[in-house]
């Protein structure tokens, strides 16, 4: 049973930003809802007043700039990212990872600003951005800041987000060339939250034999979305082969974090964390070098 | 306190006065009587109450019903002309894409989304939009045929 509130529907950032810095802990910003009216039916988040910005629709966009890259705005929906050209075409990557986002009715309604700031561990989004070297920009009534989307999740649940910000913009810098990016969940059903996930971006060097550059990133391995840092070094500056890759699955599994729960255990998150970073990291580097 | 919503269902404009906690399948059920749309696993895992909002299929149990403010919504009561079933329905039945009927609303819903958007899908289209509904009843293959069988019936009524 959700419990009362009051209810602000502001239409611009600002209005919104004013009623923050007004009510700052006592409220709380709901943007689709799609993960946090769960989490109020159950009662774990009962805030005195709702901020509803999902109608503040200059923060619905999605921009390509030749030099800036791609920014997409926090309130812009899964359906929209998954559907968009620009992003088909530039960002495929963010567009299979959106494909698999729960189910299309969820998709269509929730924002992708909503999904980074509700930091579940095991959400989608996140990994794919960090692979890509995203930044989020956080607005509030003193003025704005950028973070790399890696700093972002603080813990379970928790971000770096201050209780008079807004989450307005996701930028993602254009990638490298030869660079190839891919992510893949591995759950029990279609558009489940994933058991674990991995996202891996691998640059190939001037002449296409070595790996220049490599991200590998890690979901539900960790309270938090995690880089594979030792494992990324097993591939940077290395021709890649197939024992190399399996090398690198073998890292980030034993410098991963997963935990025991009633989806898997474990010791069962850490095994499939060794294939899929194998797997991922060689398709990354076969659309590394289609790139 | 009550708070005022006015939006547009089945054609028809509403301006109502509810409690701001209140979901938007609550409002269709409890102060329209539209009981069509199903409340089912009540955390966002079903989708038997999937309706459409502005034309685009949502969960009813996963929007406050404020959110929808000055929006236009379409719940299974607003397929059907006069007596005539809206031919995905109509499907429904001849495909027995239904047992106990209580996913149906839902999965109509849906279809009537993809179908608006896409109209000539693929098996695998139909099945990935589809994915989120949960039928415990017919399995389900007839649920697919149904909507493929809809999608030719709608096409032909085009032409």
């Amino acid at each position: 049973m959700i419990k009362d509130f009051e209810y602000f529907a502001p239409k611009t950032v600002e209005e919104a930003l004013t009623l923050l810095s007004q009510y700052k802990e006592e409220s709380k910003v709901i943007a689709g809802g799609q993960s946090m009216l769960i989490l109020m039916r159950q009662g774990l988040v009962a805030p005195q007043y709702l901020i509803d910005i999902k109608g503040i629709s200059a923060l619905d966009y999605i921009n390509f700039d030749k030099n800036g890259g791609l920014r997409i705005g926090s309130l812009t929906t899964h359906r929209t990212i998954e559907t968009s050209p620009i992003i088909q075409n530039g960002f495929s990557v963010l567009a299979e990872m959106e494909q698999n986002i729960a189910s299309v009715e969820t998709r269509n309604w929730g924002t992708i600003g909503g999904n980074l700031c509700h930091a579940d561990p095991a959400g989608d989004p996140a990994p794919v951005f960090i692979a890509l070297n995203g930044k989020v920009k956080m607005v509030s009534s003193n003025g704005e800041r950028t973070m790399a989307v890696e700093d972002f999740s603080k813990d379970y649940f928790e971000t770096a987000l201050q209780s008079d910000e807004i989450l307005t913009e996701i930028q993602v810098p254009n990638p490298p060339p030869s660079t190839g990016t891919v992510y893949r969940k591995f759950s029990l059903l279609e558009g489940d939250y994933a058991l674990v996930s991995a996202a891996v971006s691998i640059t190939l060097s001037s002449k296409g034999d070595t790996c220049s550059d490599a991200r590998i990133v890690l979901g539900a391995a960790a309270p938090v979305p995690m880089r594979a840092v030792r494992a990324e070094k097993v591939l940077i500056g290395r021709e890649i082969k197939d024992n190399l890759l399996q090398e690198a699955g073998k890292v980030a599994s034993e410098e991963a974090r997963p935990i025991s729960d009633m989806h898997a255990s474990e010791e069962y998150r850490r095994e499939v964390i060794r294939v899929l970073v194998k797997r991922v990291a060689g398709e990354a580097w076969e659309r590394a070098k289609r790139a | 306190m009550k708070k005022e919503l006015k939006l547009t269902v089945n054609g028809e404009s509403y301006q109502l006065f509810i409690e701001p906690k209140k979901l938007l399948v609550e409002v269709l059920r409890d102060e329209l009587g539209l009981t069509g749309t199903k409340r089912g696993c009540d955390s966002s895992s079903c989708a038997a109450c999937t309706v459409l909002l502005d034309g685009r299929a949502v969960k009813s149990c996963s929007i406050l019903a404020m959110q929808a403010s000055g929006r236009s919504i379409t719940t299974i009561e607003g397929l059907a002309d006069g007596p005539n079933l809206h031919p995905i329905q109509q499907s429904f039945i001849d495909h027995w894409a239904f047992q106990c009927g209580f996913c149906t609303s839902g999965q109509i819903m849906a279809a009537k989304a993809l179908l608006d958007e896409n109209p000539n899908p693929t098996m695998e289209e139909v099945k990935l939009a589809m994915d989120g509904h949960l039928c415990r009843c017919t399995g389900y293959n007839m649920i697919v045929e149904a909507i493929l069988a809809a999608a030719q019936e709608l096409q032909q009524e085009a032409k």
